[in-house]
Order: structure tokens, then C-alpha cells, then sequence
């Protein structure tokens, strides 16, 4: 214990050093524009600055590029509160809630709760690298596919279950998700799928950005459209204000989540460090969590404050998570970590389980560095915020155009493919086809999001054990899991059936204690 | 605004590109080329695997060195195991400012998807920059397996239940798993995993039995002692794992070698041929990347112009009889 403190003191006095302090405010700042901008996201972001980083040591570059990684986490949340876009797939779930929030008039609390939310969880998953990263590398190591399977049935089980929606269409929305997760290679088979011929722009699959800004930024943006002309043009976009008041009751209110956002920083830590896995599934998994722990579950989807502090700790902790496989396996945990580990081969560094015995300075500055990366970027957030808000006071008639370019930049970022921003404008009409028929598209854009983690999983697990389902029951980790999930996703089933059995007095009188 | 303007240059300078080479195709006295606008560098696969550490490598190498007045940015066009960047590129003909980083998917993904339409002949040869090695490996927990015998008794005892993990169907590690079983009748049985860290972590964690992995995707887990080369696919021992012979040392003839190399879109003029080969003769020669292909136990010497041209077409026919052996192709 002792030596760790050792180590990470010594981790500071490399952190702290002016220079290195400068690129922790400068890459929070770049990181937190990025992050807010739909479609540019951390993954574009550091790729592109990657290349900027031979002209300062190692160290200052990882810590460079690790604080816009993190500066990210904490914009990502500004688009989808604001703008109802969620900029990179591990902001999904905070659309969610963040949306109707700001639309009720309460931008600034849902702002105030994911910044917040996204420090706490930073934090305490810092502390939990700092004390427990070696064991938990161990763990990570022996994740195989059929884990990998069973972590996807427990994300796509936390969602299914909750039910609150019609179960028929949000099944229905989550095939659709998945028939369109399934095109492009299939690396199983090495054959190309669904891709209609041969049309290229399919080969590379469809990006989740794609669905995801179509459904909610274009789909929502036709909505806003449609009731803007009953209102005779003077509806806003979202409604907000703020005072000091306000801000005071938000951050009191915030502190009365502090189960849920503790949940979803240790939840989202975990569930980060599992190579593959990343930040998207932790989020997700941590609102579906957060629902069944809160005692106002029906709220959850109509603007919760719960439902953006789970997502926001858990996806600020899962990137400080997925740190740990790349450091120490040279397996990225996310799609960011996958080119900051391109960026260890250029400064001629080794990841992998010798790492942090050969460079101590490397790997304890940059622990060190999250602790202050996670002080910045909350303290640059929260100083955004009336900057925000006064952006959402801007007429519908002007803000539309804004975000429709958004839009569209941020369907081409991706793959650079024109295919890919017509498909969106496509999925933007199907997004407000499927709203005004009450479909749920939250579940269509978690499945397109998981879907190609999960089938490859499955299929790799069943060649395995030539077909027999009975690997993800009877193997240390995934079995236990794999059970939680089926419980959880036969839930709805079963409630109903618990109720009857129970009596109606007694379910009316348990609604609020479950 | 910014787009359009780019366009309109684009176009003139196609058009000045025209009648350059209409102009004079054989005089000595051609303008020497030099890039208007950025270099678009096409990576065949995903960000984050091999092929793109490279490439993204080269082009800090470019940017700090100041070999190019212009940048180098790198394009990832995974899709369809490489036939999505083989069609971009193809469609980009006698475009001065489009190269592509690649890899034996150059030639496999064209013979398997005959539809594609792809001749890898008409791509203009840049640069050979290297060749990738791969080496069997073991966890080193099987204290039982210290030699190509051992493995092949323990493979033989397991029979379809030892698994042999590697990057998709069809690809490199499929190739030699192939071998692997003709050569000592084995029945191993091959899984596809998404790209060459994971299967190298599948192997760490004994989630799978063994693993043809490049040297460098190992190398993490090699050096905490966690993973054993065997035998590797070399003319000669790698100078890393000086234990590990050569499966020609052991009798079976069989040498693999995966290309990294620089490719030109069809029809490149030749002076912009001309430029692209001493750009990376520049590359080539310095230090970041002699110091990386000795890190990466890469081998393989630059290559360019007709020698690559005819090293392709010689690797093509290799790969094509793989495939048909493999039944992949009639």
C-alpha cells in the first residue's frame, strides 16, 4: 500500500510539472468542444491530434491526449442533453433522460447532474485504478468470449426487462437494431452481408453515429418541425434559465442521487476494464440498473435526474476503466484506447504486463494526470454551462440549420463515405415515422450498439464447444452472469404473474418500495 | 465554402495534371510533382490494429521529419476484409494524391470476391516498407510444450477440441492454420476473433490452445513471460527469440510472410510515381522506423517499382493455390 502512494506521488511530481499541468487544461478544454460536437467525438479527436504529439515527451502526450479522452466524456453529455444528439455511443444513454429534461425547462440541472455525475465517477474510478489495477488486469485477461457474451445478454437484459414500454415494439425496435448491426463482414465467415450486391458504402457496415444521429437529430428535429408549425413558429427548442438559486437546489438535489451515481461509477469502472467492452455498454447498463434502484422508476425515460447521473459516472468511469487493458494488456478497451495504443508504438513504448515496471513515469503520470484531468474538466464544464444554456435560448428558426449541419458532419466524420449521410437522412424519416407511431428508438440504437459485440461473441463461444449451449452456464464468471441476465430479462414475465399471485392490494402498496 | 473552393482546386488541378501528361509523357523536361492538397493515406484495415499503428507511425514520421509540404491523413477503410479501400481505390484513377497501406488481404480479398473487379496489377507499386513474421505460439503455462513435436503430440491428443484462434476466416492465421493441419495431421480447430491484439490476449488468458500470432502482437505478453514462440514461418531464426527455430529447420518447407506496403491508385502519373518513392525511401531510411521494424521484428527489404510489381504477382499465384487448397476458391 505504502508503495503505491509511493508511485503515485511520484506520478504527480510528473503530472504537476507546469508543462505537463498545461496540457491537462489544454487537452480538457479541446476535449470537452469535441466531445459536445455530434460525430466528432473522442475517437476523431485523438486520431487527429495524434500525430501532434512527437514534439513533447511521452508522458506530456499521453497525458495530452488522456485528458481530451476524458474532456470528452464530460462534452458528450452537452449534445445530448441540448440537442437530444448523443455525440459518441457512450452518450446514448444519457439522451435518454437529458432530453426531456431540457425540454421541461431544466437544461441546467440535467448539465449540472452530468458534470457532476461525470466526477464523481472519474473519481472514484481513478482511486479504484490507483489501488486495484494489477488483480483486476488479471481478471480482464481471463474474460473470454463466452463472458463477453453473457456481459452483452446482462446490457441488453437490463433494458428488455424494465419494460415500461409496449414489449412487442421495443423487441421489435431491438430486431430492427440488430438486422442493421449485422450488415457489412462477417468475420466469421469472411463473406460481406447485407450489403444489397455490392454497394461499398455498406461493406464497412452501418456506423451506430449513423442510426443514431438520424434517428435522434434528424427525427427529432422534423418533430420539433411539425409542432413549431401548430405553434405558429414560436415554439423553442428547449425552454431554460438559471440562477444562483437554481444552480444551489440542482447540486443539493444531485447530492440525493449519490447511491445511483456511486453505482454507476463502480458498475461502469468494471464493465470498463473488460477488453472490448468499453464505455457504451457500461452506460447503458448502469441507466437500466439505475431504474431498478430508484424509487421513482416510472419517471425514468420522462427526464430523470437519476437517468443522467447513472450513464454520465458510469461512462466517465468506464474510460478510466478501459485504461487498464490497454496499459497492461495492449488490448484497447474502446474504440479512443485503440489509437492511443497506436500512439504508445509511435513514442516506442511496449504496452503489456511489464509496462509498469519498466515505465513507472509513464504509467503513474498518467494516473496521476486523471486526477487533475477530472478536476478541470468539471470546474471548464460547469464555467460552460451559461454558455450553454444561452445557445438553447436561441430561436428554433436559427438553431435548426446549426443543427442540421451538425448533423450531416457528423454522419460523414466516421468512415468519410457520402453513402453514410444520405443513410442517415434516411433513418431521420423512419426516426420520426417511429415516434409518431410510438415506437421506442432507444432500443433499435442499443442494439445496433451492442448487436456487433454480442454475435460474434456468441458464435466464437458456440464454435468453441461445438454448439453446446451450456458454455455460458458452466464457466467461472460468464455463468453467474449469464443467469442474472436471464432473470432480469424474464422479469416483465414474471411480474405480472408475481402480482397476481400477491393481490392487488398489495402491488398497489409495493409500487413505490421495489 | 471551404468544401467548394477545394473542389474547383481539385478539378483545375486535375485538369493541369491532364495536360501535363498529354503534354509530354516522354520529355525529360517534366515539371517534378509536388502535392497541392492533402495526401490521402487509405489504411486497409480498422484504426488500432497493426496495419494502422503503422501507418499512423509513417505519418509522424512525415510530419516531423518535414518530408511532405503537405499532410499525410490517414483514411481506415476496414470494410469487407479490404475490398471497400481496394474499390475506393480503384475508383480513384489517376488520382496524384490517394495511396493505400496493405496487406495480404490485397491479394486474398480480390481472388475470394471475384465480383469485386479488382486487378491488383493496376495499382501503381510504391514502397515495400516491410515484412510482417509469424511465429506458433503456446501460453507458457503448458510447461509440457517446449517444441513443435510437443505441440503436435499435445494437438493430436485433443484432436477438434484444441483451439487455435486467429484474426477472421480466410486471412493469414487461417492460411497457416491450414498448413499447420496438413503438415502434422492435425484437426485444430480455427476460431476468428477480431484482429491480432485480441487473439494474442485469447492465447494470454488460455482461452485458446495456440495462436500463429505476428511477433509483434505478441510481443506484451512475450516479454512478462506470459506466451512461447514455437517455431516461426521465417527463412531464418528472428533475432528476438533466438530458441525458436525455423520450420525449415524442422523439416517442412514453408515460409509467410505478410506485406506492408505502400500502394499508388491506378494510373498515377510518373512523376507523382517518382515523388511517392522517395518519400518513402525517406520514411524507410529513418530512424523512428528502422528503430520500429527492429522492435517489431519486421523483416523484408524496400521494394518499389517493377521489383515490387513483379513480388505481388508472384505472391498473388502463392495465395491463389492457398485459397484453392483451402477450398475457398475453385
Amino acid at each position: 500500500m505504502m508503495e503505491i502512494f509511493g508511485l503515485l506521488g511520484q506520478g504527480f511530481t510528473v503530472a504537476l510539472q507546469p508543462f505537463n499541468l498545461t496540457l491537462i487544461i489544454l487537452g480538457c478544454a479541446v476535449g470537452l468542444f469535441i466531445g459536445a460536437m455530434p460525430g466528432l467525438g473522442s475517437v476523431n479527436g485523438v486520431a487527429i491530434l495524434l500525430p501532434l504529439t512527437f514534439l513533447v515527451p511521452p508522458e506530456g502526450a499521453i497525458i495530452f491526449l488522456a485528458a481530451i479522452y476524458y474532456g470528452a466524456m464530460y462534452g458528450g453529455a452537452v449534445s445530448s442533453i441540448m440537442l437530444g444528439i448523443p455525440g459518441a455511443s457512450t452518450a446514448v444513454a444519457t439522451t435518454f433522460d437529458g432530453r426531456p429534461m431540457a425540454k421541461q425547462g431544466m437544461a441546467d440541472k440535467a448539465l449540472t447532474t452530468a458534470a457532476l455525475a461525470s466526477f464523481v465517477g472519474g473519481t472514484i474510478s481513478v482511486l479504484l485504478f490507483t489501488f486495484f489495477a494489477p488483480p483486476l488486469a488479471h481478471v480482464a485477461l481471463t474474460f473470454g468470449a463466452p463472458e463477453e457474451f453473457a456481459l452483452m445478454m446482462l446490457a441488453f437484459a437490463t433494458f428488455v426487462g424494465l419494460g415500461g414500454d409496449d414489449l412487442a415494439k421495443t423487441i421489435f425496435s431491438i430486431c430492427i437494431g440488430l438486422v442493421l448491426a449485422a450488415v457489412g463482414l462477417d468475420i466469421m465467415s469472411g463473406e460481406p452481408r447485407l450489403i444489397f450486391g455490392n454497394i461499398t458504402g455498406f461493406m464497412h457496415g452501418i456506423n451506430f453515429l449513423v442510426l443514431a444521429i438520424g434517428i435522434y437529430g434528424i427525427g427529432e428535429m422534423l418533430w420539433t418541425v411539425e409542432e413549431n408549425a401548430k405553434a405558429g413558429g414560436k415554439s423553442m427548442l428547449s425552454e431554460a434559465t438559471l440562477t444562483w438559486a437554481r444552480t444551489k437546489t440542482n447540486i443539493r438535489e444531485f447530492l440525493g442521487t449519490w447511491k445511483i451515481t456511486t453505482m454507476g461509477s463502480v458498475l461502469g469502472y468494471f464493465v470498463g476494464i473488460l477488453p472490448a467492452a468499453g464505455a457504451t455498454p457500461g452506460s447503458l447498463m448502469a441507466y437500466g440498473v439505475g431504474k431498478q434502484m430508484s424509487k421513482t422508476p416510472e419517471k425514468f425515460g420522462k427526464g430523470a435526474m437519476e437517468g443522467v447521473a447513472a450513464p454520465e459516472a458510469a461512462n466517465n468511469a468506464a474510460s478510466t476503466g478501459s485504461m487498464l487493458p490497454m496499459l497492461t494488456l495492449g488490448i484497447p478497451g474502446s474504440p479512443t484506447t485503440a489509437i492511443l495504443l497506436g500512439g504508445m508504438v509511435i513514442w516506442g513504448l511496449e504496452p503489456g504486463p511489464a509496462l509498469f515496471e519498466s515505465h513507472p513515469d509513464f504509467v503513474w503520470g498518467l494516473i496521476a494526470s486523471l486526477y487533475a484531468a477530472n478536476l478541470f474538466a468539471v470546474i471548464l464544464n460547469i464555467l460552460f454551462i451559461p454558455a450553454f444554456i444561452w445557445v438553447l435560448k436561441l430561436p428554433f428558426t436559427i438553431l435548426a440549420p446549426i443543427i442540421l449541419t451538425l448533423c450531416l458532419v457528423g454522419g460523414y466524420a466516421p468512415t468519410k463515405d457520402m453513402h453514410d449521410v444520405w443513410l442517415m437522412l434516411l433513418f431521420g424519416i423512419v426516426g420520426y415515422l417511429m415516434r409518431k407511431l410510438d415506437y421506442p428508438v432507444a432500443p433499435a440504437v442499443l442494439a445496433i450498439v451492442l448487436g456487433p459485440l454480442a454475435e460474434p461473441a456468441m458464435r466464437q463461444s458456440l464454435l468453441i464447444s461445438s454448439g453446446d449451449p451450456m458454455i455460458f452456464f458452466t464457466r467461472t464468471y460468464s455463468g453467474p452472469i449469464m443467469v442474472v441476465a436471464i432473470i432480469l430479462l424474464f422479469l416483465p414475465a414474471l411480474m405480472p404473474l408475481f402480482r397476481r399471485l400477491s393481490g392487488k392490494k398489495a402491488s398497489k402498496a409495493e409500487g413505490g418500495a421495489s | 465554402m471551404l468544401q467548394r473552393r477545394g473542389r474547383t482546386l481539385g478539378v483545375s488541378l486535375g485538369m493541369v495534371g491532364a495536360t501535363a501528361l498529354v503534354a509530354g509523357a516522354s520529355s525529360a523536361a517534366l515539371a517534378e510533382f509536388k502535392p497541392q492538397k492533402p495526401i490521402e493515406f487509405v489504411v486497409m484495415a480498422g484504426k488500432g490494429g497493426g496495419a494502422d499503428k503503422a501507418a499512423r507511425l509513417m505519418q509522424s514520421v512525415i510530419a516531423k521529419e518535414k518530408f511532405a509540404p503537405v499532410p499525410v491523413v490517414p483514411v481506415n477503410k476496414p470494410g469487407g476484409s479490404g475490398a471497400e479501400a481496394l474499390v475506393y481505390l480503384k475508383g480513384k484513377k489517376g488520382d496524384n494524391h490517394t495511396i493505400m497501406f496493405t496487406l495480404n488481404s490485397f491479394y486474398t480479398t480480390p481472388l475470394r470476391q471475384k465480383g469485386l473487379g479488382v486487378d491488383v496489377t493496376s495499382f501503381t507499386p510504391v514502397m515495400r516498407m516491410a515484412e510482417d513474421t509469424f511465429c506458433l505460439w503456446v501460453n507458457s503455462d503448458r510447461k509440457d510444450i517446449n517444441s513443435v513435436d510437443d505441440f503436435v503430440k499435445a494437438a493430436k491428443a485433443k484432436g477438434k477440441k484444441w483451439i487455435m484462434a486467429g484474426t477472421g476466416k480466410a486471412s493469414e492465421d487461417n492460411l497457416l492454420t491450414d498448413f499447420l493441419n496438413k503438415a502434422y495431421g492435425l484437426e485444430m480447430k480455427y476460431v476468428p476473433y477480431k484482429g491480432g491484439g485480441k487473439v494474442a490476449k485469447e492465447l494470454a488468458g488460455n482461452n485458446a490452445d495456440s495462436t500463429v500470432n505476428n511477433p509483434s502482437e505478441q510481443l506484451g505478453f512475450f516479454e512478462a513471460g506470459k506466451t512461447k514462440p514455437l517455431a516461426c514461418f521465417t527463412d531464418e531464426r528472428i533475432g528476438l527469440f533466438k530458441d525458436a527455430p525455423t520450420f525449415k529447420e524442422i523439416g517442412k518447407d514453408f515460409v509467410y510472410y505478410m506485406q506492408r506496403t505502400v500502394v499508388g491508385a491506378p494510373g498515377m502519373s510518373d512523376d507523382a510515381k517518382a515523388y511517392y518513392k522517395d518519400l518513402f525511401t525517406k520514411v524507410f531510411n529513418s530512424p523512428d522506423w528502422q528503430t520500429y521494424r527492429k522492435k517489431k521484428a519486421l523483416q523484408g527489404d524496400a521494394l518499389s517499382g517493377e521489383d515490387l510489381m513483379a513480388y505481388w504477382k508472384k505472391e498473388r499465384d502463392v495465395h491463389e493455390s492457398m485459397l484453392k487448397k483451402m477450398g475457398e476458391i475453385k
